[in-house]
């Protein structure tokens, strides 16, 4: 099974990636984009298992490693 | 005073730090390995800078499963002082020692250059002996040195005296182009709650000799020595 972990900066949290990457996008032409907020994509294999076994196993790797959620929030899907 | 100085793979500073304490203020020292368990009678801990098991997913958050992690928690928790430079500072935020966090630079690149400190608090084992409106001279060495922390979190550090030190101009000012890294408060160290446990980005362990021209790094380092071995407020 496949895991798809989406890391991002809590509202709030000063994101210069994000920002340099908008000034890049305006200096192509793309005037129109306000915002960009840059993140991480972690992508996990596992072997297969029940729903609720998985969830509860991601939500922990989340919170234990993955994100800090001081100035993060995680979200996760399963991927296939 | 014996100084235990934690070497996680990755560590980079553990041996300015050791030459400091040994041989420039005449101290005992020894290392200790991030897998070790106990603090060999440490009376003072430091996790010095570097980039501990590589820094690969954020700053320190590895480095807060190390074995020895859990002693220095309970050594902390006991009123033991505990100093964490640049790195340090990252894992004992990750590990919950001290509030907040350590984020990528306002500018996003590695800053390598003197800043000027305001200390904001002479209430801990650490900054006790620093004198009062004096600005001191430490060179940073950092991609990840902005403070954050929540509106709340920072409101209740500024009560309670848990500042330790802002970045400030060569005067003492705090404006905007003195913080280097864009951290809140221009916050460049805080103190836990009982004021034992300080965490700053700017290194002090690189300044503490006449030889390198400058020594401001030296007044940690000997308050804590004269503060005797459970130097706590």
């Amino acid at each position: 099974m496949k895991v798809r972990v989406k890391v991002m900066y809590k509202k709030g949290v000063l994101d210069p990636q994000g920002k340099a990457i908008l000034g890049s996008l305006h200096q192509l032409g793309y005037k129109d984009v306000t915002e960009v907020k840059a993140g991480k994509v972690l992508e996990l294999s596992l072997p297969k298992m029940g729903k609720a076994q998985l969830e509860k196993k991601v939500k922990e790797m989340c919170e234990k490693l993955l994100s800090n959620p001081i100035i993060e929030d995680y979200e996760f899907e399963v991927a296939e | 005073m014996k100084f235990g100085i934690v070497v996680f793979p990755g560590s980079n500073c553990e041996h300015d730090c050791y030459h400091v304490v040994k041989h420039v203020l005449r101290q005992e020292a020894s290392f200790l390995w991030h897998k070790d368990r106990t603090l060999s009678r440490a009376d003072c801990v430091i996790l010095p800078g570097g980039f501990a098991h590589g820094d690969y997913l954020r700053c320190g958050a590895m480095a807060k499963f190390s074995p020895i992690m859990e002693t220095v928690a309970r050594f902390a928790a006991e009123g033991g002082p505990v100093l964490g430079i640049c790195n340090g500072f990252q894992i004992l935020t990750e590990a919950g020692l001290l509030p907040g966090a350590l984020i990528r630079n306002r500018t996003l690149h590695y800053l390598c250059q003197d800043i000027h400190l305001r200390t904001e608090s002479t209430d801990s084992p650490f900054t006790r002996g620093i004198p009062t409106g004096r600005v001191l001279k430490i060179p940073v060495g950092h991609g990840e040195g902005c403070y954050y922390a929540d509106a709340k979190t920072l409101k209740r550090l500024e009560l309670e005296g848990r500042i330790a030190f802002r970045y400030c101009d060569p005067k003492g000012k705090l404006t905007e182009e003195s913080n280097p890294n864009g951290s809140l408060m221009s916050i460049a160290g805080v103190l836990n709650e009982r004021g034992n446990v300080l965490g700053l980005m700017p290194h002090p362990d690189r300044c503490a000799e006449a030889i390198l021209g400058n020594e401001d790094g030296r007044l940690l380092f000997e308050s804590v020595i004269g503060g005797g071995p459970r130097g706590t407020r």
